[in-house]
């Protein structure tokens, strides 16, 4: 699990580009063929979409006249080409056009994505030509809207940078501790089974206390949980950062040029009027600048207390369910009090990313059950330092009651064996004396 | 004098009695067997003198001091289920286990060679338990029992499980150790074990010790005076000899002219008295005094204890 988890975790990120790339690098040549209103193929004198469409990641577009459209099935099969395109000259007059792509295999969406964009936006300013506007006034028509939120913190304003990044930490974070709490978590209760169903725990609660034997479990699995974590962030970002500098830096930038759809106006237009072009460029240096707007100490260190506290409070409940049962197929009926928490933990988290100072969000960042996963959410944007620690004691606390309570249960539960455990069994263990 | 003594020792869970007023005497250097048929109260009396679990009231010494945390080293338990962690290496478990009972790391590996190569097992000493076959587990259980050399061990069910071939090699390093000094307790279904093993026995019934005492005695106090004569002639001639005071409860030929005869004394009677008598008319080839099994005794007090009834 230890290299497992990180190749898996960083193809998870690297392979799908990856597949990308490597369809992208063998050449596809689409020839583009045009006819007429009466379904003539047109000479080269007379071609409308010539150069409309962009090459673009090693998709090479031919324009190609006078074309028979009967000859489009033998001429796929003799000549090089991926597909052909055909378009109809009729398509500027129609408001929903269709136009044909015939291949010998399902071109990938990228590739129709592509073609259909980029005619869309040709079309769409063929047509404003038509009614007589300039390029001057189309490129005045269009407006960029992008949102800055200035929040008013101690007196002062503050401007939220790079909030889609900061939603992206806040759920990698939450994620993560969910993740880390259902694996460790149900170790711990697979190890409290193996001990009891063994009765090994008999020899061993002779040498030890049955409390002690539980907490070196719970923190046992925690040191092993954390190793594991470290191994896997740096493992990850390792082959992530490998294969991305050596693999994907030059393409990603191929991509970035080549996104932008053709433009009929780009020679005379001081303006850039594809919002296209400059939206996702993304600013590396940019994102390192701001990183210093995140905290990474503040946010590691939240990180790694919710992180611990979170799974010390479910671990300790995973013990005491473990426990209680002869086997694991009988740990269902107390497995949902458990889970349940965890996923309304996980999907408020979804939720509090996009409003992290919402109600919602708030009472969930201070119920310990949810708590480790909202807080991770919510962090990102700054959360008032007396909301932390009211979040962070009652995790605490309830971290304490519920140890004492499992520690009760397990005391009883790990001696007891052919009895079918219900929450009123496990109740009255609750009361037993030592 | 009694190693370990329990007196009055009462336990319920909640509001069920599983131990009622149990006491047990364990001599030093005994053999102490711990007999009751399924849900008797056994396992929780184990589980009191392991220290498990606390009895709700009476009294518990060791070698004549109150029973305390401390004396734990000096126990070995062998729990019924004899189970270790699978995924562990051979090795690192006795070595572990036994650092838990107190051993230094050194004295452990010292200790532990020394048995697993008695046992044969050294080779296994890298590999993890889920390899080893049960009997070579069990093997590794029973040093991890004895390794810290207790005084007192606690075997439940030991032979349960166990093939002839490892059952006999249980049987005879029990006998070592007893040798040794040290004093065992085993509960056990195995009759022929108890009848071969123990020198004490407590039978314990529906949460009551309905037994208690040395075998000897036990079967002294359930014997009926039946003794058997083996004997070559007329069985007519011995039948003549029967009074009050004698009487043939059965009577079987065996081969070779030779009969089996189980004659029942009267109290007043001794048995050389019987021999006397018949010594003139028959040819007596054996005389011995029939006493009655474990088995037996066993089952006839659980199922004819009055006792039993008052519970539930």
């Amino acid at each position: 699990m230890t290299i497992l988890g990180p190749i898996i975790f960083g193809s998870i990120m690297v392979v799908p580009i990856w597949l990308t790339m490597r369809e992208d690098t063998e050449l596809k040549k689409i020839a583009v063929v045009e006819y007429d209103t009466y379904n003539k193929p047109v000479p080269d004198s007379v071609l409308f979409f010539k150069d409309v469409i962009p090459n673009k990641n090693n998709i090479k577009f031919d324009y190609l006249s006078n074309i028979e459209f009967d000859d489009i099935k033998i001429l796929l099969k003799n000549t090089d080409y991926y597909g052909f395109l055909v378009l109809r000259q009729n398509l500027i007059s129609q408001s929903n056009g269709v136009v044909e792509l015939y291949a010998n295999d399902q071109p990938g969406l990228y590739i129709e994505q592509h073609i259909s964009k980029s005619l869309q936006t040709f079309l769409y300013q063929n047509k404003l030509l038509r009614v007589h506007l300039s390029p001057k006034m189309i490129s005045a028509l269009e407006t960029n809207i992008s949102l800055k939120t200035i929040k008013l913190e101690n007196g002062s304003f503050r401007e939220e940078k790079l909030t889609d990044l900061k939603r992206g930490v806040g759920y990698a974070g939450g994620f993560l501790i969910y993740f880390f709490i259902f694996l460790f978590g149900a170790q711990v209760m697979r190890g409290v089974i193996e001990e009891k169903t063994n009765r090994i725990v008999e020899v061993i609660i002779t040498s030890v206390r049955p409390f002690q034997l539980m907490m070196g479990k719970i923190l046992g699995i925690a040191l092993v949980g954390l190793t594991q974590f470290f191994a896997w962030v740096i493992l990850t970002t390792g082959i992530y950062h490998y294969t991305a500098n050596f693999y994907l830096q030059d393409q990603l930038k191929k991509q970035t040029e080549q996104t932008a759809p053709k433009n009929l106006f780009s020679q005379d237009s001081t303006i850039d009027i594809s919002a296209e072009a400059s939206g996702p460029k993304i600013d590396f240096e940019g994102i390192f600048g701001y990183v210093h707007d995140l905290n990474p100490v503040l946010l590691l260190s939240v990180f790694l207390f919710y992180f611990i506290f979170g799974y010390l409070l479910y671990g300790s409940m995973f013990a005491a369910i473990g426990s209680a049962v002869d086997s694991e197929t009988d740990t269902q009926q107390f497995m949902l009090p458990v889970t349940i928490p965890l996923i309304v933990g996980i999907m408020v988290m979804m939720n509090a990313i996009m409003d992290p100072s919402g109600q919602v969000a708030y009472w969930f960042s201070i119920i310990p059950f949810t708590s480790p996963i909202v807080m991770m959410a919510r962090i990102p944007f700054r959360v008032p330092v007396s909301e932390l620690i009211l979040s962070m004691s009652v995790l605490i606390i309830t971290f304490l009651i519920m140890v004492w309570l499992a520690g009760k249960i397990y005391r009883t539960g790990i001696l007891m064996y052919g009895k079918k455990a219900s929450y009123r069994e496990l109740f009255k263990w609750l009361t037993y004396k030592e | 004098m009694a190693l370990f003594e329990a007196q009055n020792i009462d336990k319920s869970y909640a509001g069920t009695k599983a131990l009622d007023k149990v006491s047990i005497h364990v001599p030093e250097g005994s053999i102490y067997g711990l007999l009751g048929p399924n849900g008797a109260g056994k396992t929780t009396l184990i589980r009191i003198i392991n220290r498990i679990t606390a009895p709700d009231s009476g009294v518990l010494l060791f070698n004549g001091r109150v029973y305390t945390k401390n004396d734990l080293v000096n126990i070995g338990y062998l729990p019924e289920e004899r189970g270790l962690y699978k995924k562990m290496k051979v090795g690192e478990q006795v070595l572990y286990l036994a650092q838990l009972k107190g051993l230094s790391k050194k004295d452990a590996m010292d200790k532990l060679r020394i048995w697993f190569k008695k046992f044969e097992i050294i080779d296994w000493w890298g590999k993890k338990v889920e390899e080893l076959s049960k009997g070579m587990a069990q093997k590794v259980q029973f040093i991890i029992t004895i390794l810290h050399e207790p005084k007192l061990l606690i075997f439940d069910e030991p032979f349960s499980g166990f093939d002839p071939v490892n059952a006999n090699m249980l049987k005879n390093e029990v006998l070592e150790l007893k040798r040794k000094g040290t004093t065992i307790i085993f509960s056990t279904h195995d009759m022929s074990s108890v009848e071969e093993l123990c020198d004490h026995i407590t039978l314990i019934n529906k949460s009551k010790t309905i037994l208690e005492g040395s075998v000897h005695d036990i079967k002294e106090r359930f014997k009926s005076d039946i003794f058997e004569i083996e004997f070559e002639g007329n069985p007519e001639a011995l039948q003549a000899e029967m009074n009050e005071n004698y009487e043939i409860i059965e009577l079987s030929p065996l081969p070779y002219n030779r009969y089996q005869a189980l004659v029942k004394l009267n109290r007043v009677k001794k048995s050389s008295e019987l021999l006397r008598t018949v010594i003139d008319k028959i040819d007596v080839r054996k005389f011995s005094e029939v006493l009655p099994t474990m088995n037996e005794i066993f089952i006839r007090t659980v199922s004819e204890n009055p006792i039993s009834a008052s519970h539930e």
